[in-house]
């Protein structure tokens, strides 16, 4: 495991040292990308100038709003279709296609519904998301062994103690697939609908940086998401590792 | 018309699936209080389809279950299950498995260390208290599913082929535990099982099922003291019993796989 880890970081190391070298010599020109170094310099100073706060604390609140929105209604939508068989066989191929849709082409409805604010990159953040969550949730309730189920009826437990003691943890290992996966739809929603429309957040300050030419300050700023993505992913992988280490088969 | 110490009735049961699979009886059996009672059957007669509506997990297609003179519907207290399949929880360690029911019956936790420990003394898994399911090989989890039944020491003990995973030596030691429990706590056991041998060394009484719909064809007394042990193996009348449920149970195991006997 170790080995693996050291391994992981020499390639990353590797290739950040190789883009360094790329543009400390010249091969690749400085409009066209900025030396790692450079980056991470210019983050440093625009979160020292307090340039980045206000866009990062939007962007935070709508992948957050869209992350929870899609857990809710994934959960839910999943455990009604799952209770009902016949609904399930009619909108199985939906869930399966559903991947195929660029959910964006949505994105000017939910402007025109909700205007331009937060709520429509919520909502877009949302609807990218509970697919997944769905998915995750039909086929983590499929996954309760009926043996225990009936383990329930002995203990004489009722709906919701059924809920919390068998069906909840049965079900986890892929619930929690389809929450990883649930944050990172909404985040590339949420940052892609600000780019594309927004008056603030990350992707409307990537946007901007780009076309006003300020090189540096837009691969700060994808620096800044790409960490923020790959930070609250590996938290959320080490905290499913710590939930499941232990039950592996 | 039940005996005054019939602790479970059946009368006329029968069960046909949904897929109007018909899968058991017509069965009438009456498990007297503190007997042990085997079942024996070829594969797919009915065994675990008879535990099912014996523990009212599902309801009888006709006739009538009673258990301690009152009818079944839904899971009487006082009756404990443990199934053929592996039903130990893989999120909980192998003494919050034990534990699972008492803490549910808000009991208080130093009467549930002290019978968790009994029984995981008991199964011989005290070395196991803290390693989780997968940690285990198949027979010991399903020692740990039987700990989690007996520490909530039922009136009426239902296993369903408890020691399949396990193999013939081990199998009999725990044979051995589970008539000493059966002695200590005076529970009524129904013991579904494929062996033979098992039946015959355990109970007294053994049921032989006939095939699908499974009725039972013989019900052999065996007469042992109630202190016995796996040792009874080695008395004659041990073999006489275990030929005579061969003989009883041969033909309709020929059936079971497609054969005419
Ligand atoms: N839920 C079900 N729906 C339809 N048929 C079923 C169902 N459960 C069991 N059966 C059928 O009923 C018959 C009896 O099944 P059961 O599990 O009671 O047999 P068994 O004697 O316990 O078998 P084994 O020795 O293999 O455990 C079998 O033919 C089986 O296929
Ligand atoms: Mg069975």
């Amino acid at each position: 495991m170790r080995g693996v880890a050291l391994t992981r970081l020499g390639v990353i190391a590797a290739f950040i040292a190789l883009l360094e070298a790329l543009c400390r010599f010249g091969i690749v020109k400085p409009l066209t990308l900025v030396a790692p170094s450079r980056m991470v310099g210019t983050l440093i100073d625009l979160i020292q100038a307090g340039d980045v706060g206000d866009d990062a604390a939007r962007t935070a609140i709508e992948v957050a709003g869209a992350f929870v929105l899609a857990i809710l209604l994934g959960v839910s939508i999943g455990a009604v279709i799952h209770a009902i068989p016949r609904l399930r066989r009619a909108v199985a191929p939906v869930l399966v296609s559903w991947y195929a849709v660029p959910s964006f082409v949505f994105y000017p409805l939910f402007i025109a519904l909700l205007g331009l604010s937060e709520a429509p990159l919520i909502a877009i953040g949302a609807f990218s998301a509970t697919p997944a969550m769905v998915v995750a949730t039909i086929s983590g309730l499929d996954r309760v062994p009926r043996v225990l189920r009936r383990v329930a009826r002995v203990h004489r437990m009722g709906f919701w103690d059924t809920l919390r003691h068998i069906t909840l943890p049965s079900a986890l290992p892929s619930l929690f697939t389809g929450v990883k996966l649930a944050f990172a739809y909404a985040f590339i929603g949420v940052i892609a609908g600000e780019f594309i429309l927004s008056g603030g957040g990350l992707g409307y300050a990537i946007a901007y940086a780009y076309e006003s030419f300020e090189t540096a300050k837009m691969y700060a700023l994808m620096l800044l998401v790409l960490g923020v993505g790959v930070a609250v992913n590996a938290g959320l992988h080490t905290w499913e590792g710590r939930l499941l280490r232990r039950r592996q088969r | 018309m039940s005996t005054p110490t019939a602790h479970a009735t059946l009368r006329g049961v029968t069960r046909i699936y949904p897929s109007l699979v018909h899968a058991l009886g017509p069965v009438d059996l009456d498990l007297r209080q503190g007997e042990f009672f085997s079942v024996v059957g070829p594969s797919g007669c009915g065994k675990s389809t008879l535990l099912d509506v014996l523990a009212g997990l599902s309801a009888p297609t006709s006739g009538t279950i009673a258990f301690e003179g009152r009818p079944v519907n839904g899971v009487p207290d006082g009756v404990g299950v443990v199934f053929q399949e592996d039903s130990s929880f893989a999120w909980l360690n192998v003494q919050d498995n034990v534990a699972f029911g008492l803490r549910r019956a808000g009991m208080e936790a130093a009467e549930i260390k002290r019978r968790v420990e009994y029984a995981l003394g008991f199964m011989g898994l005290r070395d196991f208290a803290t390693a989780f399911p997968a940690q285990l090989s198949g027979g010991m989890r399903q020692r740990v599913c039987i700990a989690r039944t007996l520490v909530m020491q039922p009136r009426l003990i239902l296993l369903d082929e408890p020691f399949g995973a396990l193999d013939q030596q081990t199998r009999l030691l725990m044979g051995d535990e589970l008539l000493r429990l059966w002695r200590e706590t005076g529970a009524t056991v129904m013991l579904i099982t494929h062996a033979l041998d098992e039946a015959a060394m355990l109970s007294d009484r053994v049921g032989v099922m006939s095939s699908r719909p499974g009725c039972f064809i013989d019900l052999a007394v065996t007469d042992w003291p109630r202190a016995r042990d796996s040792r009874i193996v080695s008395d004659p009348a041990f073999g006489l019993l275990t030929a005579r449920l061969w003989s009883s149970l041969r033909a309709e195991s020929m059936k079971a796989i497609g054969r005419v006997a």
